[in-house]
């Protein structure tokens, strides 16, 4: 087996691969010595080439499976001309000054399907300023002219003359001539594109198909404990005592304190800690703690539902627009709080020295976190080093607006003075019960028909806690009272009605809540999506053709609409079940992180009241399509993460405890749930936009309107069952 | 102290005898491709081969391996592995990978036992394993990938 190079910048440091085994020895020096001996020409911050003509693009943004350290290396890989063998990953540090996330000022973060989008033009230039100085370098080496020299899979030529060169015979006379003027710097013609929309392989499958991929669970340094924390079983409650007698007997426990979030148990390893962790006695003070239910919650939420709320849009007069309608219809519908249920539970690796904090983590908000960090330990944020590491999955849960399991960690190595480095790890059942939920959801909807089924009136109302409020982000994401997050999806509804009007309310509870993949869209695409549907059909109309009408002044909607639509053959009969079963099927269109996707989901409701999601196909556009397989795998896989909640998804509370627990209670979609995705990809010469995030959050809706189509029952709780 | 047989090596491990195969492999032996994800024995994750066939070594005890021969996705060798993993790796399986390791470790299973299973072969025998990211489609493409190339 050959030896892995894709790598994360920290992980050649401590990791030694070979022959296929792979065990993490720390080697502080050796492998990054290397690196600094083979770099030689580093032209700007994300690129890096090697006497051993090995080109390595540095990633800002982490790879948690949205596939990252491919497209981004993509774009360098094209306007350098490279042979995609000779690109090599690397994960950048924590270092906003160089790696912020152009759409998100001076913050280094992964989120809200950005990295394609703001890297686009800044990769490309990064790899063309890169290719002009390996020019430039031939052109003085050879006395031609560099005009006369062209590029191709990594080799510099000038074919009057039948001379070639590698990059890396290059490299070091580039890296002596000065680094051309921004302005001088041309992109290619898309034309002219030789990556951007083929198939470039993932740079990471090698290291995930043979083990040696590095999570932050994987960490392993010299002397390293691993801690376990006993949380409070209710949010808010904090340890009032604890005996950690038996914990302490347990063999391989070193130490038990109380940190400000439980108790930790370090241990050598895992299991002793685990062991520990469950040997302690602790006693709660739940005088501050949060004890209602979800029944609780949403008899409140209810009740503001019938409430005005805070204005986030309104258009024309809905109170008018209402009177003046022949038929109206109200509807509700509610969302339950849902985990992230990332395969690798939360973890976090710290080592603390005098000067400074070290940090592996699937990290995904490095500024924030570094800000965080630096507050607890009074350092400055500078002296916050941290290894962006893989991520088991996060679908937003490792962008914590608090820091919350990355400072557990911290306390912890404080507690010790950072005698050692300390790896967190949570269990199952402590990721499943932390919090940090999509929160919970009621929404009413209203709206009007005149006698020609046109839509006088939309009044959508939403009920939920606001993810950003009391975080640092509040200042820039509540804008008039209005959480940006809760209403996106709804605030900026596509279809031409004449009077519309949203509002929100934001009831706080002392439930941790997150971003979940698609945020705001993973409510508000049900709601109207479904909505909309209902329409039409009180209308008497195709739901499509009813859709298509309103949405004449988008086309990008009505593009996947369209696409979606014909490549599904809506219109045409569905092949009928065996004798007993009903099928249907139904359509959602939404547009969300500037992306626009359409799904048609094929239904089979068998006689029990069970049923199937058979096929859904698939419409995306997403600008110029970077890399169309990636592009296929985010609608595929955005599909099933949107199904599991569709099908499953419900964190619940009794009197103020997390119901479930593990994936017995808490299910996810399995491989027998899985429906057969078609992915067609709307060809665009628009910027490109995400893709990580707007797969998910279509699916139910098309899936609800499917089974509608087959039952004719509406559902508007999720999950979706059948009555 | 216990003896684990793991990629045809014997290592001597010192460990309780309950604590689970999973993180003796992990934390005392390194083998980190071998991953935790529910402890329950309801994800797969952690799936590895004793004597040719797939366990859940997050509920296995340590001592009910001793001796015995445990292939992790490290020491995955031969025909069916190479297989399997060269499918994988063209039809661009993976996303976050976390459960990757364990999927193809139950593929494997299942192909050397059943070197052409249909559809629904396939469910039920990767039933027991979650991907979060939902490469479901994919990995069944790949098994049948595998299972095409095996012929």
């Amino acid at each position: 087996m050959e030896t892995i190079r894709i790598e994360n910048e920290s992980r050649r440091q401590f990791l030694k691969a070979s022959a296929g085994l792979t065990l993490a020895v720390y080697v502080p020096l050796g492998l990054a010595a290397e690196k600094a001996a083979a770099a030689v020409l580093e032209p700007n911050a994300f690129v890096r080439i090697g006497a051993d003509n090995s080109v390595t693009v540095i990633v800002k943004h982490i790879e948690m499976g949205q596939g990252t350290y491919t497209g981004l290396p993509t774009l360098v890989a094209e306007e350098l001309d490279a042979a995609w063998s000779q690109i090599h990953v690397e994960g950048a540090p924590a270092d906003a000054t160089r790696y912020n996330n152009l759409f998100m000022g001076p913050l280094q973060l992964t989120g809200g399907s950005t990295a394609m989008a703001n890297s686009f033009e800044q990769m490309r230039r990064a790899g063309a300023t890169a290719r002009a100085m390996l020019v430039a370098a031939a052109a003085e080496r050879w006395k031609v002219a560099p005009e006369t020299i062209t590029v191709s899979e990594g080799v510099v030529m000038h074919k009057a003359s039948k001379r070639k060169a590698t990059f890396g015979q290059l490299a070091e006379a580039a890296a002596a001539l000065p680094v051309p003027a921004a302005e001088s710097i041309k992109l290619k013609d898309p034309k002219d594109f030789v990556y951007i929309g083929k198939h470039a392989p993932r740079k990471d499958s090698k290291a995930k198909i043979n083990g040696t991929a590095i999570y932050t669970q994987d960490i392993r340094l010299p002397d390293m404990l691993v801690a376990v924390v006993a949380h409070p079983p209710r949010f808010g409650a904090k340890v009032a005592s604890f005996d950690a007698t038996r914990a302490k007997a347990v063999k391989g426990v070193v130490d038990v304190f109380g940190i400000p979030s439980g108790v930790a148990v370090l241990a050598r390893d895992f299991w002793s800690a685990k062991k520990g962790r469950d040997a302690l006695s602790v006693v709660w003070d739940e005088s501050a703690a949060m004890k209602l239910g979800s029944m609780e919650l949403e008899l409140q939420y209810r009740a503001l539902l019938e409430k005005p709320g805070a204005v986030a849009r309104q258009d024309g007069d809905v109170a008018a627009g209402l009177l003046g309608a022949k038929k109206q219809l109200i509807s509700y519908f509610q969302f339950p709080y849902l985990a992230h249920a990332t395969m690798e539970p939360m973890n976090c690796v710290v080592k603390l020295s005098t000067d400074g904090c070290e940090i592996w983590n699937g990290e995904q908000s490095q500024t924030m976190d570094q800000g965080a960090v630096a507050a607890l330990l009074g350092m400055k944020p500078e002296q916050i080093k941290i290894h962006m590491l893989y991520a088991g999955g996060s679908f937003g849960r490792r962008a914590s607006t608090t820091a919350d399991y990355i400072l557990e960690a911290v306390h912890i190595a404080k507690a010790i003075n950072g005698r050692a480095p300390v790896k967190l790890v949570w269990t199952r059942e402590d990721d499943m019960r932390a919090g940090y939920y999509r929160p919970m959801y009621v929404h009413r909807l209203s709206a009007g028909l005149d006698a020609n089924g046109k839509i006088t009136a939309w009044q959508h109302r939403i009920v939920g806690q606001s993810i950003v409020a009391g975080t640092a982000l509040e200042g820039f994401l509540v804008k008039n009272g209005i959480d940006g997050t809760s209403v996106e999806g709804a605030r900026n509804l596509p279809y031409a009605i004449p009077n519309i009007v949203v509002d929100l309310h934001s009831p706080k509870s002392g439930v941790p809540v997150l971003w979940w993949r698609s945020v705001g869209s993973t409510h508000t695409a049900f709601s109207t999506e479904t909505f909309i549907d209902e329409l039409a059909q009180l209308a008497g109309r195709d739901p499509i053709a009813f859709r298509r009408e309103l949405l004449a002044q988008h086309p990008r909607h009505l593009g996947v609409l369209e696409l979606a639509a014909e490549q599904a053959g809506w219109g045409k009969p569905l092949e009928p079940g065996k004798a007993g079963e009903k099928r249907g099927r139904g359509i959602a269109v939404h547009e969300s992180f500037h992306t626009f996707v359409a799904q048609v989901a094929e239904v089979t409701v068998k006689k029990d009241g069970s049923y199937s999601v058979d096929r859904v196909v698939c419409a995306v556009d997403c600008g110029i399509a970077v890399n169309p397989d990636v592009i296929r795998a985010q609608m595929e896989g955005g599909i099933g993460f949107g199904l599991s909640a569709a099908l499953h998804g419900a964190i619940t509370l009794k009197d103020g405890v997390v119901e479930q627990s593990n994936y017995t209670d808490y299910p996810l979609l399995r491989m027998d749930e899985m429906p057969k995705v078609d992915v067609h990809i709307v060809a665009s010469n628009e910027k490109p936009t995400g893709v990580g995030e707007p797969g998910t959050p279509v699916i139910a809706p098309a899936v609800a309107n499917a089974l509608f189509a087959a039952t004719g029952q509406r559902l508007r709780n999720l999950p979706l069952r059948l009555a | 102290m216990l003896t684990l047989k793991v990629n045809g090596r014997s290592h001597q491990v010192d460990v309780e005898p309950d604590t689970p195969l999973l993180w003796a492999l992990r934390d005392t032996l390194g083998f980190t491709g071998t991953k935790y994800g529910c402890g329950v024995a309801v994800c797969g994750a952690c799936t590895v081969h004793m004597n040719g066939a797939p366990i859940r070594a997050c509920m296995t005890p340590v001592s009910a391996a001793a001796g015995q021969h445990i292939t992790t996705i490290e020491g995955l060798q031969g025909k069916v592995g190479h297989a399997v993993q060269n499918a994988w790796e063209k039809l661009d399986v993976v996303q976050c990978g976390y459960c990757q390791s364990g999927q193809i470790m139950g593929a494997v299973a299942l192909l050397s036992t059943n070197p052409k299973p249909t559809d629904s072969d396939i469910d039920t025998a990767m039933a027991g394993h979650l991907c979060r990211c939902a490469t479901y489609q994919r990995i069944r493409a790949a098994i049948h990938e595998a299972s095409k190339n095996l012929a």
